[in-house]
């Protein structure tokens, strides 16, 4: 017996990993559909701040992060993307990751037709500028400064949405849809706290604790934090199909074969420190 | 260049007049989709600008004026409006058309001190058609943000603090610091990979050398290059910016210099692999994973990463000295690693290790300022709490948070 | 000499950008602005810098048939089929380069940042063990943010999710905010530091 919980203290991860491979392929294999609920949560939160917009207002959608978390972070931006088409808002795209603008050009340009949003009139995009915390810095002071053209080279004076628009204080709302760094924490330091724009965004699971802090200050409308944000944004938007959502079946087995490897794992520790102590 | 030629049908539109009918104000004016039709009694007059106000943009460096208005309900909407500027020897200007529903503009083309006599144009098919009351104000530029302050006191507090802590250390007295688990091992792991004849890996994070977490991190690759030079064991440093790996071997070198072993020192061990945040990730396990280094330094800014680096590099059964000041990621490592440097013990590292009385002394200053804040937090909070009883005590959580709110 | 151009650069641009933060007025604005402009003119410049290094050392590693050289080909065949590609056919959408990046940047750059799972499975493994009542409070945690991370936990028991949101929202940000007030204190310190020169460490290891 005592070898037994030996063996399963020291579990080789591989089989761990299998586990959780398949705790993942299942569901997804098998279309175990778990339905995702939203509560009162920071992704409410920012929901209500969008629809509470009023129409043709001009938001900035900073697509800052690279394919590599476009799992958690795409299906974000095609839900905020279509909320803010649908509820006839204007949007500035524009990313401070290099890949980022191919993947907001992807999000954008998939819903502006369906919904009879015209390039240049409701949507842009500038594209990628490097620089992070200080381009936002200069966003707030001259945006024609920082792009003098968009992704495309169509200079900014003959784009018909930016007339009017000089800095950050004539957007509406700004939402970084953040990887890292540059991200979140930089839009809140620069357009926030210095400018007053109100921010909100999504970042991956693993970064979302730390934003929390900006979420209690005020400092963000709302949060979209991995994959069960990007779903509760999909439910609320009604895209009851989205990929977000799909996500939270495996996702929700996984969670459970972590728990019960936790539980293995507590359940050796006593026996062994039970046979330690007998000893 | 070619969507140049997109745009012409839409200039096209925002030019014509006004659809016979239900007009449709575009996005974002405030313009109804469809508004009542003027009385027929007489003919249709043009929605004009009421209540027309001009102010100094505030906190700016001056050259700027705020318009804001409200649109006169129920006439004809304007196809669009028209600023119009007359400086003080009269000569008119217009400075912007906007879109017909705009409530606010701000001139960025004012000079300082000129006072300007604003007023609003609505133009139906490019002819004045209705024209605001005129308002007047002057540019001006600020010498200190009013909104910023609190903030500058607060810097001069610390740095007020951390330069006379400096001052106590020049005159030689004795300030302690404690033991830094982390950075005390750092001389332990790079000896334990000399005696297993395997290198030393040195992860400096994944950003640039604006990002001060990637500069403290430079301090500590100094000591642990100095090290390996004197044990003679390899060192690797990966980096994921261009700027960090040229500034990595200066560091470098300069430790193998002052260790008197120039020649040990090898430029093509600090080499860059990717900008790419899992790019990164994959080059340095696949370093990790070939090399099996001994020792492994995780030092700087890290995001999702960590954890991925951190595991591989238990794996390869390194002993890990970790730290960084992102709150989300020192879990992982304290989970992965066998020290983590927490938060501001990362930029605590270069007086740690040098125990220069300067550094000491400004780490010493840091430690007091912080107990400032923690005692104006404190306040803050009690202020707050008993405020919510007793209303005189709000004035002070009030006071505390305009403070420390940037504007 | 050599330490005191690029003492004397550090301190005239950090003074600039802190008075540029609190003196609106010129020629500070003015100063701060270009100085941002040229941060990101220097950072863009620098990406060339990584290239050169790139293929110096792979083709070095070639060369010479150093350890693992059998590894350089394939980087610098990538490496060079992306500019290639980027540069000749531009990186808009539907071509190479966009489809190179789609098909195969971002799956590997996804199955990279999928990794993580599996690590935090293992790390969870090890690290969650009830030793004392602290480790067990960490725990608990643990169960109720994961379970309230997931529809499965509101399934369960409806107040899971408010659990969840309450432990994120108040001891954890109690958390953060004292490891970012801590960070941040000595961030500003380092910072006055280097601007005032007294850590020189940075610049190469020289005191």
């Amino acid at each position: 017996m005592a070898g037994i919980y030996d063996k399963l203290s020291n579990l080789d991860r591989r089989i761990i990993f299998i586990l959780i491979a398949l705790a993942v392929i299942i569901p997804i294999t098998t279309d175990l559909v778990i339905p995702n609920i939203v509560g009162q949560e920071p992704s409410r939160d920012l929901f209500e701040f969008v629809d509470s917009l009023p129409e043709g207002s001009i938001v900035i959608v900073s697509f800052d992060y690279d394919p590599s978390t476009m799992p958690e972070l795409q299906p974000m931006a095609e839900a905020i993307v279509r909320h803010l088409f649908r509820d006839g808002h204007r949007i500035i795209g524009m990313a401070l990751w290099p890949q980022g603008a191919s993947l907001g050009q992807d999000a954008m340009s998939a819903f502006a037709d369906s919904l009879g949003r015209a390039q240049y009139v409701d949507w842009v995009n500038m594209g990628y500028k490097t620089g992070g915390a200080v381009t936002i810095a200069r966003l707030g002071t001259s945006m024609r400064a920082v792009f003098p053209t968009d992704r495309d080279n169509v200079p900014w004076d003959d784009i018909p949405m930016l007339r009017g628009v000089n800095n950050l204080e004539d957007i509406d709302l700004v939402i970084s849809l953040s990887a890292g760094d540059p991200g979140i924490i930089h839009w809140v330091m620069m357009a926030k706290d210095r400018y007053g724009t109100p921010v909100g965004g999504g970042c991956t699971a693993v970064s979302a604790p730390q934003l929390y802090t900006y979420l209690q200050t005020d400092q963000m409308v709302g949060l979209l934090g991995g994959l069960k944000g990007a779903a509760d944004y999909e439910t609320l938007v009604g895209l009851l199909e989205g990929e977000a959502t799909k996500g939270m079946s495996p996702q929700s087995v996984a969670h459970i074969v972590i728990m019960l490897f936790i539980v293995i794992g507590n359940v050796t520790y006593f026996m062994q420190k039970k046979k330690g102590g007998a000893r | 260049m070619e969507r140049i030629w997109l745009l012409i049908p839409v200039l096209l539109m925002s030019t014509a007049g006004p659809a016979a009918s239900d007009t449709v104000g575009p996005p974002g004016t405030g313009v109804p989709a469809t508004f009542e039709a003027p009385d027929e009694s007489g003919p249709p007059e043009v929605s004009r600008a009421v209540d027309l106000q001009a102010c100094d943009v505030s906190n700016d460096a001056g050259g700027a004026v705020d318009l804001t208005w409200l649109m006169e309900t129920g006439g004809v909407i304007p196809d669009s409006l028209a600023v119009i500027r007359t400086s003080p020897s009269g000569e008119e200007e217009r400075i912007a058309i906007l879109a017909p529903g705009s409530i606010m503009y701000r001139d960025t083309t004012a000079s300082n001190g000129v006072e300007y006599e604003y007023r609003i144009v609505s133009l139906i098919r490019g002819e004045e058609a209705a024209s605001s009351g005129t308002a007047a104000a002057a540019a001006s530029a600020q010498w200190i943000h009013s909104g910023r302050i609190g903030m500058m006191v607060i810097l001069i507090i610390l740095a007020g603090a951390i330069l006379y802590f400096i001052d106590t250390g020049k005159k030689g007295k004795q300030l302690y610091i404690r033991e830094i688990a982390g950075l005390a091992a750092v001389d332990d792991a790079v000896g334990r990979a000399t005696e297993m004849g395997k290198p030393v890996l040195y992860i400096p994070g994944i950003m640039d050398m604006d990002d001060i977490q990637t500069i403290a991190s430079m301090v500590i690759l100094g000591r642990v290059a100095r090290k390996t030079a004197e044990y003679g064991s390899p060192l690797l440093v990966p980096t994921c910016r261009s700027v960090v790996m040229s500034v990595s071997q200066e560091v470098v070198k300069e430790g193998y210099l002052q260790a008197g072993r120039p020649d040990a020192y090898n430029k093509e061990h600090i080499q860059y692999l990717t900008d790419d945040q899992f790019g990164y990730a994959a080059g340095v396990d696949g370093i990790m994973v070939r090399e099996k280094p001994a020792a492994i330094f995780l030092l700087g800014t890290f995001y999702a990463e960590s954890l991925i680096l951190a595991e591989t590099g238990r794996s390869v059964g390194a002993i890990q000295i970790s730290g960084t000041a992102m709150p989300s990621q020192i879990p992982f490592f304290v989970a992965a690693c066998d020290y983590t440097l927490i938060g501001e013990e990362l930029f605590a590292a270069s007086a740690y290790l040098s125990r220069e009385p300067k550094l000491l002394g400004s780490l010493k200053g840091q430690d007091a300022a912080k107990l400032f804040f923690i005692v104006l937090i404190v306040l803050g909070v009690v202020a707050a709490t008993i405020g919510q009883f007793w209303p005189p005590l709000n004035g002070i959580a009030e006071f505390l948070r305009d403070i420390v709110t940037v504007n | 000499m050599r330490l005191m151009i690029p003492l004397a650069i550090t301190f005239i641009a950090g003074m600039i950008m802190i008075l540029n933060f609190f003196i609106p007025h010129q020629p500070f604005a003015f100063l701060g602005d270009n100085l941002q402009e040229w941060y990101m003119i220097v950072a863009s410049g620098a990406i060339f810098l990584g290239a050169a290094n790139l293929m110096h050392v792979h083709i070095r590693k070639i060369r010479l048939r150093l350890k693992n050289w059998e590894y350089s080909p394939v980087t610098i065949i990538g490496f060079l089929v992306m500019v290639v590609t980027g540069l000749v056919y531009g990186v808009t959408e539907n071509r190479p380069f966009d489809y190179l990046f789609m098909n195969m940047v971002a799956p590997m750059g996804a199955t990279m940042f999928s990794l993580l799972a599996f690590f935090v499975a293992s790390a969870a493994f090890r690290a969650f063990r009830a030793s004392n009542w602290r480790a067990t409070l960490l725990l608990t945690s643990a169960f109720l943010v994961m379970l309230g991370q997931v529809p499965i936990g509101a399934m369960i028991w409806d107040k899971i999710p408010l659990a969840k949101v309450w432990l994120m929202s108040i001891p954890n940000t109690a958390g953060q905010r004292a490891v970012m007030i801590g960070a941040a204190m000595g961030v500003v310190s380092t910072s006055l530091r280097m601007i005032f020169g007294i850590e020189r460490s940075y610049l190469g290891g020289a005191d």
